[in-house]
């Protein structure tokens, strides 16, 4: 009798043992997650903020300078960075937020809802890669247009408009019935409810999704080296079909030998960008966290 | 009267038919973007196919420089292949392990913390992976496989000498190390939604917290796992930059099925030749690369959305 209580109150020593293994492993698990990404973070701002924190970084472009010279800046990159970004954030935005209207406001259960949804999960898998040759078939071999800006923009367009999408409709989804019912009752037309009434509402959680997808095409490196190409000049319009941008930046120096100045120029292009991504990631869970503690 | 209440009707229908129209036509794009995608890559690559020289899917050359096309994607599949999945077999165990802890073992806020700071990883971009594996993670590693080499060089996939820490199994940690936000994410989710009575059923009959979990917290969360790990690979198998910048381009025609071998996947071939598209018959090969890849995740993706789908019913 007695032994059956011990039994109960603790497992034998193979049970024990199993149970023992299997948190050390999930604990192991967790540790070697977060491993890289502290080393990764780590190594980048050691041996990028040398070269960040000179005031040539923001305000100088790389022209007229080489690998083997100090000094230049990568105003070029960033300005790129930024402006292919913005364009391709134009063009995305209103496609994506249109798009979770129809399925929610206009096709909710409907077969078209599933079918349109089934598209949004295949395009938020297409490769980036693939995403490039799409639109160099269309630009360039069809349309005979050359490289340039607008058409990397318009290749992370396929990138970010799944992303928008997805998140505003999951927004649009937690808008409660009862405002679109109370501003039916008011006589406001179905447009005017989803303009006036559900997109406020749901407003910082289109936003949130916004940022995210800027920042995950503004990382993107794929459709820029087929699309566009580095320079190391500030170009600023976007027809142009030179563009230098952070990704192409590292990307271009990625060989520099270590003991050039060049080399510390490509770790500080990688901190800047981190700096930029994760700064509009935090950017976004800041406004998601903001916006939840106010529903409360 | 009746005028009045004509024109706001008027008004009320322009408006909500002007912006009906807006939201089909953007639910237009969608699909029609995909459906694209697939139809010009392959009406772009099918003159290059016509006059493609060797079997396209069992030859691994690749000569499109000069008149006569010879190309195949053989050996490109194999290392996209080969990548992919050793990636998702380090990943997927990381993954479903990490999510237990958020999950079933530590208090709810210092779950949240842990799966913030892993959330992060997916945050940076795919160009910084590739720097770190190229200067930091490969060198790194390489006594490790020289070690490896040295223990297990009787097994094919180990066999070859490291010539390059830029090899197949560096790319193949870095993807793993990319994916590993995805699929521990929505194992997360799914684990948090196992319901509460099985769990306390489970610890009623006296289970430890490792039988509860399998018998409780993983058969729910089955499928789950197995959507996300599909979404994984979907990724993994597309992953273009990273892979481009660690792998080491060998020029030994053939396969070399060692993990410690270079090679280049669908993506990295596309990209490392992204400079010499100048000819449309050379174009149309490497579009032609391209459409496999796009039919390859396609597929994958929708696998993974028909697990997920079946969860739900």
């Amino acid at each position: 009798m007695s032994v059956t209580t011990t039994t109960l109150a603790a497992p034998h020593g193979g049970r024990r043992a199993k149970d023992a293994l299997a948190r050390a492993l999930v604990y192991l698990s967790a540790i070697l997650a977060i491993v890289p990404l502290v080393w990764i973070l780590v190594s980048i701002v050691a041996q990028g903020l040398p070269a960040i924190l000179s005031a040539s970084w923001w305000t100088q472009d790389l022209a007229g300078t080489t690998d083997r010279r100090a000094g230049g800046g990568a105003l070029h990159a960033i300005i790129g960075t930024l402006e292919i970004g913005l364009v391709t954030a134009v063009v995305a935005v209103p496609i994506a937020v249109m798009g979770a209207i129809f399925l929610i406001e206009y096709a909710r259960g409907t077969k078209w809802a599933r079918i349109v949804s089934f598209m949004v999960d295949i395009l938020s898998g297409v490769p980036s890669i693939v995403a490039a040759l799409f639109i160099y078939t269309l630009m360039i071999t069809l349309l005979g247009l050359g490289r340039s800006a607008i058409a990397a923009s318009l290749a992370l367009v396929l990138l970010m408009l799944p992303t928008v999408l997805r998140s505003t409709e999951e927004m649009l989804k937690l808008v409660p019935d009862s405002l679109r019912e109370a501003s039916y009752a008011l006589g406001l037309p179905k447009w005017k409810t989803v303009v006036q009434v559900v997109i406020p509402t749901a407003f910082s959680g289109i936003a949130t999704g916004v940022i995210l997808g800027l920042a995950r095409v503004m990382g993107e490196t794929a459709p820029l080296l087929i699309l566009v190409a580095y320079a190391r000049n500030l170009y600023l319009s976007p027809s142009t079909s030179n563009m230098g941008t952070l990704p192409t930046m590292i990307n271009s120096g990625r060989n520099v030998a270590e003991t050039l100045p060049g080399y510390e120029r490509v770790w500080g292009a990688a901190l800047t960008l981190i700096l930029l991504v994760m700064g509009l990631n935090l950017l976004a869970r800041g406004i998601a966290r903001a916006s939840r503690l106010k529903d409360r | 009267m009746s005028t009045t209440q004509i024109h706001f009707a008027n008004i009320k229908h322009g408006g909500d038919r002007s912006f009906r129209a807006g939201a089909i036509a953007a639910a237009v794009i969608v699909v029609l973007l995909v459906l694209f995608v697939g139809i010009f890559l392959a009406v772009i690559a099918t003159p290059s196919l016509r006059r493609d020289t060797v079997n396209f899917f069992t030859s691994t050359q690749w000569n499109v420089g000069t008149g006569t096309l010879q190309f195949g994607i053989a050996g490109l599949l194999w290392t996209t292949a080969l990548t992919a999945v050793v990636a998702m077999l380090l990943a997927v165990p990381v993954a479903v392990g990490t999510a237990l802890l958020v999950t079933q073992y530590v208090p709810g806020r210092v779950g949240s913390t842990i799966g913030f700071v892993i959330d992060l990883l997916a945050a940076v971009p795919s160009i910084i992976f590739g720097l770190w594996g190229l200067k930091l993670l490969g060198p790194f590693l390489g006594p490790f496989y020289a070690w490896l080499q040295h223990v297990l060089g009787w097994i094919p996939l180990f066999s070859t000498g490291v010539e390059s820490t830029g090899n197949v199994l560096t790319a193949s940690i870095v993807l793993a190390i990319m994916v590993l936000p995805i699929v521990s994410a929505i194992s997360r989710d799914v684990f948090a939604q196992t319901p509460r009575d099985h769990i306390e059923a489970a610890l009623a009959l006296g289970s430890t917290k490792w039988e509860m979990i399998r018998i409780a917290v993983i058969p729910y969360g089955r499928s789950g796992v197995i959507a996300a790990s599909m979404l994984g690979l979907g990724r993994a198998l597309g992953e273009t930059i990273a892979v481009m910048i660690i792998l080491s381009q060998t020029n030994t025609p053939g396969i070399n099925v060692s993990l410690f071998a270079g090679g280049e996947t669908f993506a990295s071939k596309i990209a490392n030749n992204a400079q010499e598209f100048d000819s449309p018959a050379k174009t149309g090969a490497y579009i032609a690369a391209g459409l496999v890849l796009f039919v390859l995740t396609f597929a994958v993706n929708a696998i993974s959305r028909v697990v997920a789908d079946r969860k739900v019913r």
